[in-house]
């Protein structure tokens, strides 16, 4: 008994954190100077996969797809309660786009042994697409149930489903397994639970490990990779081991990844500046309140 | 994935919920018509439904629809992913139109991204503006007559354009209440073309148990004037005053997210990126202090008044008119004016 789930899971910057300290001269913003958090409704996706753990039993896999960085969002997920971690990262992978991306993902899950339940973020807030969930979905030939905001059943191998459609509701039922995309207001995710966070902040990848003990140095020097490889098998003993996958590993097609597997290109970016057109002040008296109601009318803006 | 059918048509998907289209389609029919006849080619529409569907035809060609693919069939009575996925692939297929617009509601963010994995196209999701316009590839050729896809993103901070040379159709959500809404013109003519998909038991993967429409009691869009309130307005009771201002204006209340997040509105009330795209008349902002994504959705109105204790709040850059002062003091001053004008 019990579910399988997999919980995509993505780091982003923080777009809401656009302050003043965060733009730059030129009006535009900073990114570098932007905090990296576990993307909000990737949270809530994850807290409904960790209800129906604690609820039927069953596992929880998160993968994430991004930079060594990215495995910050990995280790805050086993805090919370997942069981397996795996980052994918290769650099034939970046600048992939939302359709490249479900591919790549598509990969990584057909990999796993027994999945009933994808779970993903509605949208990430860097990008707001909202298409690599039901992108995914189709790549794996999943049925999709969009906009969850509650689990309203899941029992003999179908799922029910309380999608908000924004102008209303409705509940669906599917057979599993399903992708199911889930929205902010779905849950409360828990916080990191203490024993956890004590346990797994020393939860490790590879592409970390490597980078820890051979700095600057040449990973291949005999004497550094037995140094890692001791590292690595330790961490795997004590199950606080972060998978990492590259595009080899999950035997993606190169040409569905990255820039070639992206038919989508940028053919512009412009900042929005906040430009200073000036505008026409009027003092908070009654007086002034009454010239801007009179010039409101003098141009018919109001009449 | 279809070739690039430089003659392929312009399609946007026309959403209809029991048998009714909303504003969404109407305001994809006035933009697909501009790019239709930048590219010289046809526009057309894609409607499924149930058996009632058909009268739909007629609005949509008076809307701006040279053509209308209409595909009716019990099993397309509710919308499902993959039912309607079926629909639009498969036409996709058969005419290789060279564009897809899609509305960036509840639907179509959810069909277009299931069609676009199948189809192996390109899609942005969310555009506030299209054009037509040339790419020069870096060390490559120069494609011509592409459509640009222009959106925000990250968070509202830049405006992205994107583009898709290779794999066609160019396909795109659009966000409702940017475009404007076409004005009718019943003398206009066009065709309505019946297609067959087989729709089989296995296309409808969910069973849908109940559904509940919930009619919006606000209507921000077709406001002249909005009178808006955000956390500068300091209290639920305070917000009072908007609404007493609104009144006396004959206007909508509109809020920012902060002050829908405080508890001071309803979030049927909010305007912005994650709320309702405005372009009224006046726009009077009361105590918003004017972050991007607010700003996003209220820039384009004809006249934007700003009430802000702050006066460095970047609500003033947008703005036409300011006065820096204390709400409490500054609305009812502003009601008494209004009352008294003429």
């Amino acid at each position: 008994m019990g579910y399988d789930c997999v919980v995509t899971v993505k780091q982003v910057p923080d777009t809401k954190a656009v302050t003043a300290k965060a733009m730059k001269d030129d009006g535009t913003v900073n990114r570098a100077a932007l905090p990296a958090i576990f993307n909000p409704e990737d949270l809530h996706a994850l807290e409904t996969a960790l209800e129906i753990k604690d609820t039927h039993g069953g596992t929880v896999t998160v993968i994430t797809m991004g930079p060594p960085n990215a495995c910050q969002v990995l280790r805050e997920a086993l805090y919370r309660g997942a069981d397996r971690a795996i980052l994918i990262t290769d650099r034939r992978a970046a600048a992939s786009d939302t359709l490249a991306t479900s591919y790549i993902l598509s990969c990584a899950i057909r990999k796993l042994s027994k999945v009933d339940i994808v779970l993903c973020g509605r949208q990430a807030i860097d990008g707001d697409t909202a298409q690599v969930g039901p992108q995914l979905a189709e790549k794996l030939s999943l049925t999709q149930v969009t906009y969850l905001e509650e689990l309203v059943g899941l029992t003999n191998q179908q799922v029910s489903v309380r999608r908000n459609l924004g102008n209303g509701w409705e509940i669906v039922e599917s057979k599993l397994p399903v992708l199911i995309t889930v929205l902010g207001t779905a849950n409360e995710p828990r916080p990191a639970g203490a024993k956890r966070i004590m346990k797994y902040k020393k939860a490790r990848c590879p592409v970390e490990i490597v980078k820890e003990i051979a700095g600057d140095n040449d990973p291949k020097d005999p004497k550094i990779a037995k140094q890692i490889d001791a590292k690595i098998a330790e961490l795997k003993a004590k199950g606080l081991l972060i998978e990492h996958w590259d595009l080899d590993t999950i035997e993606a097609d190169l040409a569905w990844c990255g820039r070639d597997g992206s038919p989508t290109k940028v053919h512009r970016i412009q900042s929005v500046v906040l430009k200073g057109t000036g505008h026409k002040q009027f003092e908070p008296t009654d007086s002034g309140v009454r010239d801007l109601v009179h010039e409101l009318l003098e141009d018919r803006t109001l009449g | 994935m279809i070739r690039c059918n430089r003659e392929g048509a312009v399609w946007i998907f026309a959403e209809q919920e029991a048998g009714e289209l909303s504003d969404v389609p109407l305001e994809l029919l006035s933009k697909g018509r501009e790019l239709a006849d930048k590219l010289n080619v046809q526009l057309i529409s894609v409607l499924g439904g149930g058996s009632n569907v058909e009268p739909l035809c007629e609005k949509l060609i008076r809307h701006g629809s040279d053509e209308v693919l209409l595909v009716e069939h019990p099993m397309l009575k509710d919308y499902q992913t993959n039912s309607y996925a079926k629909v639009v692939c498969q036409l996709i297929e058969k005419y290789e139109p060279q564009i897809v617009l899609y509305g960036a509601t509840a639907m179509g963010r959810d069909l277009a991204p299931r069609v676009a994995s199948k189809m192996r196209a390109g899609l942005t999701a969310d555009c506030t503006d299209l054009q037509i316009g040339d790419h020069q590839e870096r060390q490559g050729p120069l494609h011509k007559n592409l459509l640009l896809q222009i959106r925000p993103a990250f968070g509202g901070n830049i405006i992205a354009t994107i583009i898709n040379y290779d794999r066609w159709p160019q396909m795109a959500t659009v966000r409702e209440g940017v475009m404007r809404m076409p004005e009718p013109d019943p003398k206009r003519k066009g065709k309505v073309i019946r297609e067959t998909v087989h729709i089989t038991p296995e296309d409808l993967a969910v069973s849908i148990l109940k559904r509940h429409r919930e009619v919006k009691k606000v209507n921000l869009k077709a406001a002249r004037i909005i009178v808006a309130g955000g956390a500068g307005v300091g209290s639920k009771e305070n917000f009072k005053g908007v609404w007493d201002l609104a009144n006396a204006l004959g206007a909508a209340v509109g809020a920012s997210r902060a002050a829908v997040d405080l508890g001071f509105c309803d979030r049927d009330h909010q305007v912005g990126q994650t709320g309702t795209t405005v372009r009224p008349a006046l726009y009077i902002a009361v105590g918003i202090s004017g972050a991007v994504q607010h700003r996003t959705g209220m820039q384009d109105a004809a006249r934007i008044v700003a009430i802000n204790k702050d006066p460095n709040a970047p609500i003033f850059q947008i703005a036409h008119y300011g006065i820096v002062g204390e709400i409490r003091d500054v609305i009812p001053k502003m009601i008494k004016a209004v009352r008294e004008r003429g």
